[in-house]
């Protein structure tokens, strides 16, 4: 039972950043921007969480320092593929580089600074039940946050004239050009809005995860995020329920010997990826269904043409 | 009709670099009044209309929209006024529904005031346009989708409705119901600018034309006291010569299609089924039919570019082709010239000389043992540019540097003067002016004369009336069985294209609530 119990618990703290970093990214294809610079963005949010709670003491302060890292990271990529109207994949792969490579110059200052363990946001009685109450009652703010952000989203999406307007611009930018609505602008706000979630997985990570800053810690998270935003079809909910399984998965590799899994950790960490490639076979072989979810302008770079 | 016109415009100027889009263009459009803006390609209707519509900025002039000074910088703000505006390429998202494509083409305010959804059906029963505000529009056929457009503008309650080429993506039955329409809503009061080049729908429909060539206002009129050729030397500025279809008797059939079924690629494709057609020597067959009806698929089957299941399926000259692609079937004297002409025809950023080489490389010595003969295909290019008098720098000009008229005649020759026994052209004049449009007709009667199987795809029914010896109809797919253009009406054909596109939508909306439900 203390067994599946740290099992769970180490699920919901597997899942959580890719929960963030997926629902951003989600937001911004939705738009129609493809940017693969989630892991970039992840990991210069880590850095910047820890050097912000660091430097204030404060862990709100962190965490708002590494999602505007995000922000500040997406900003810079809708300047090179929505203004100057550079070729999207490319830019993204840079952005990774160059996150990877900024958050290792930040971090020279803090390798080897710890910070005290992220506090618990106990519910009092709730979280004393057995089992279910350090699951359900017992979890950190980021945790409930996250399942917050998840379900505003998929609200904001689908419930509101705002997410309507987003849909459309990432479906056909030329008619929601020529109707009137301004798609730069809306890529921007979308794109930043995924740097910041981006941002808030990786202060996750670098605040709750391991309160400690070392290099590339990300270590591929933010690869496994983008992939989980096509595995979902695009769909806020299945992102939630795909960071669980995926956070699943990452938890199995560690606990597998403890578990008595015959399963090398290497199989067990290519897993999520084969499963990306599986779902997406499958969901192409259905048209109609493809086209309802995927943006159609994903990737395409906007020309305004009047 | 009262004194003060609802939209005036006085000395409208607008250049772009390098070319005078409007010159002093004035005139007035009266209240519900149906006023015809009439011109070839390129005359600058569309410019104007922009001006209009808040998209583009004149140089200089001015206008006034009931009585009041009028310059809109953005389309929401010609709206508020009370223009609406149908576009030529309509402004939906597919992958949306009707409500809200509805919802994304008005604005914050107004798609708030009342039950939306009550006022889009009532609405739409008002002026029978029937529209379910809970399909996809991706699944909808153009027609239906203009309805939306139509709709979404009257929402808003316009005073000046602007309709940019409404009925070239239209059935003849579609275009009766359009106009009652227009004509319901010009006794409403409403005015309609409406734009086109085809003279008998504004014969019967407008009670006023303004006429512009090369920009400039060349006369007004009241296009019922007009014909429609003096209302086309009005517009092209010089009397047009039709081309006259005089050919020998049929020869032995040369390409002949049977039982082709075949399922689209596409997302909102048409799968082709039992295609069944024969084409002679010296014929010309037209096939008529709405846009997205499967004459992409049909093209794509023709060609080769998708393969059939059987050999037997197409045969040239009695020898099965069906299993082979564009370049064996090019290598056996068959040549095409698809509906698109930059990027499918033609290489945009290729010179017409290199363009030259990708179909007639074969046929006309163009290339030896894997080198290109400069030589050669500069010849060939340039007895194209001169033959059919295509207007271009040099044949080392890029495709995309000329215009569509040109381009398209540059294609056109380029497949006949390869003297094919099979031609397959799909939408041989679209976006091309009066003069050009005759010219490329002329090509292709005297191709047939010369005793090839010409095959011409369009949605054009005056041009199918004016060359093809036979007409068919393509309808969700399937082709109606071919018959010689004397015995045809423009109603018989329209039946067709419209009676069977009924059925396969019921069933097309049918597979659609059951996706949609799952």
């Amino acid at each position: 039972m203390d067994l599946l119990l740290n099992v769970l618990l180490g699920v919901v703290v597997a899942a959580t950043p890719l929960v963030f970093a997926s629902i951003g990214e989600l937001v911004a294809e939705k738009s129609g921007v493809l940017n693969l610079g989630v892991e970039g963005m992840m990991i210069v949010g880590a850095i910047a969480a820890f050097a912000g709670t660091v430097a204030s003491g404060s862990y709100v302060v962190g965490i708002l320092t590494g999602a505007l890292a995000g922000a500040a990271m997406a900003a810079l990529f809708g300047v090179l593929t929505l203004t100057l109207m550079s070729n999207q994949v490319a830019c993204g792969l840079a952005l990774t580089l160059f996150g990877l490579g900024l958050s290792a110059l930040i971090g020279q200052a803090y390798s080897g600074v710890s910070l005290p363990q992220f506090p618990r946001l106990d519910i009092p009685v709730l979280s004393e039940i057995p089992f279910v109450g350090p699951l359900i009652f017992g979890q950190d703010a980021l945790v409930y946050l996250s399942f917050a952000l998840v379900a505003a989203v998929a609200w904001f999406l689908t419930r509101t004239r705002a997410g309507l307007v987003l849909r459309a611009v990432g479906e056909n930018h030329d008619a929601a050009h020529g109707i009137g609505y301004p798609v730069i602008a809306i890529r921007y706000l979308a794109v930043m809005f995924g740097g910041a979630c981006a941002g808030l997985g990786g202060a996750y990570l670098s605040l709750v995860q391991t309160p400690l800053w070392v290099e590339k810690m990300t270590a591929g998270r933010g690869w496994i995020a983008l992939a989980l935003v096509v595995f979902a079809s695009w769909r806020p909910l299945r992102v939630l329920g795909g960071a669980y399984l995926f956070g699943g998965i990452t938890i199995m590799q560690l606990h597998s010997q403890a578990l008595g899994l015959k399963i090398d950790a290497q199989i067990l960490s290519m897993l999520p990826y084969i499963a990306t490639i599986v779902v997406l076979v499958v969901i192409s072989r259905d048209r109609v269904k493809m086209k309802l979810n995927a943006p159609s302008c994903l990737g395409k770079v906007f020309y305004a043409t009047s | 009709m009262s004194g003060v016109p609802i939209l005036k415009l006085d000395r409208i100027t607008k250049t772009f670099p390098g070319v005078v889009a409007n010159e002093n263009v004035s005139f007035e459009v009266g209240q519900g009044e149906i006023h015809a803006l009439l011109g070839e390609n390129g005359a600058g209707k569309s410019t104007l209309v922009k001006m209009i519509y808040g998209v583009q900025k004149p140089d200089s002039g001015e206008m006034s929209f009931m009585g009041e000074p009028f310059a809109p910088s953005k389309p929401s703000e010609a709206r508020a006024k009370g223009i609406g505006m149908v576009f030529q390429h309509f402004l939906l998202f597919e992958a949306l529904t009707v409500y809200e494509n509805i919802v994304l083409g008005l604005s914050a305010a107004e798609a708030k005031t009342g039950d939306l959804r009550q006022r889009i059906i009532d609405v739409s029963t008002t002026y029978g346009l029937k529209v379910d505000p809970d399909r996809l529009v991706g699944t909808l056929s153009v027609g239906e989708r203009q309805r939306i457009e139509i709709v979404r503008c009257l929402l808003s309650e316009p005073k000046l409705l602007i309709m940019d080429e409404p009925t070239s993506v239209l059935t003849p039955q579609e275009v009766s119901v359009l106009f009652q329409t227009l004509r319901r809503l010009a006794s409403e009061g409403c005015s309609i600018l409406y734009i086109s080049h085809k003279l008998e729908e504004i014969r019967a429909l407008c009670s006023k034309a303004t006429v512009l060539r090369g920009g400039k206002l060349v006369g007004s009129c009241d296009p019922r006291q007009e014909t429609a050729k003096s209302l086309a030397e009005m517009m092209i500025g010089a009397t047009l010569n039709k081309p006259v279809r005089q050919l020998p008797a049929p020869g032995e059939i040369r390409l002949k299609v049977q039982e082709l079924f075949m399922e689209s690629e596409e997302q909102f494709g048409v799968d082709l089924e039992n295609i069944t057609m024969a084409v002679r020597a010296g014929e010309i067959l037209g096939i008529a039919g709405v846009a997205g009806n499967g004459q992409t698929e049909l093209m794509e089957a023709l060609i080769g570019e998708r393969a059939c299941r059987f050999g037997r399926q197409i045969q040239l000259d009695g020898v099965d082709i069906g299993t082979q692609g564009p370049r064996e079937r090019r290598a056996r004297g068959m040549c095409f010239a698809p509906e698109e002409r930059l990027g499918h025809a033609a290489v945009p950023g290729m010179a017409l000389w290199e363009n030259t080489l990708l179909s007639a490389g074969k046929t006309n010595d163009l290339a030896r043992g894997g080198l290109i003969s400069l030589f050669n295909a500069n010849r060939f290019a340039t007895k194209v540019v001169d033959d059919l008098k295509v207007k271009t720098a040099s044949v080392k000009s890029a495709a995309r540097s000329l215009s569509g008229g040109n381009l398209q005649k540059f294609i056109m020759g380029r497949e006949i003067m390869q003297n094919p026994k099979v031609l397959i052209a799909s939408q041989p004049t679209w976006g091309v002016d009066a003069g050009a449009a005759a010219a490329i007709h002329g090509i292709l009667i005297d191709l047939a004369k010369g005793g090839t199987a010409v095959v011409i795809i369009s949605q054009d029914l005056d041009e199918l009336f004016t060359i093809s010896t036979r007409i068919s109809v393509i309808a969700g797919g399937y082709l109606f069985p071919s018959q010689p253009t004397e015995e045809l009406t423009v109603e018989k054909l329209g039946l067709a294209m419209g009676g069977r596109a009924k059925e396969v939508d019921a069933a097309k909306h049918a597979a659609n609530a059951e996706t949609a439900g799952a």
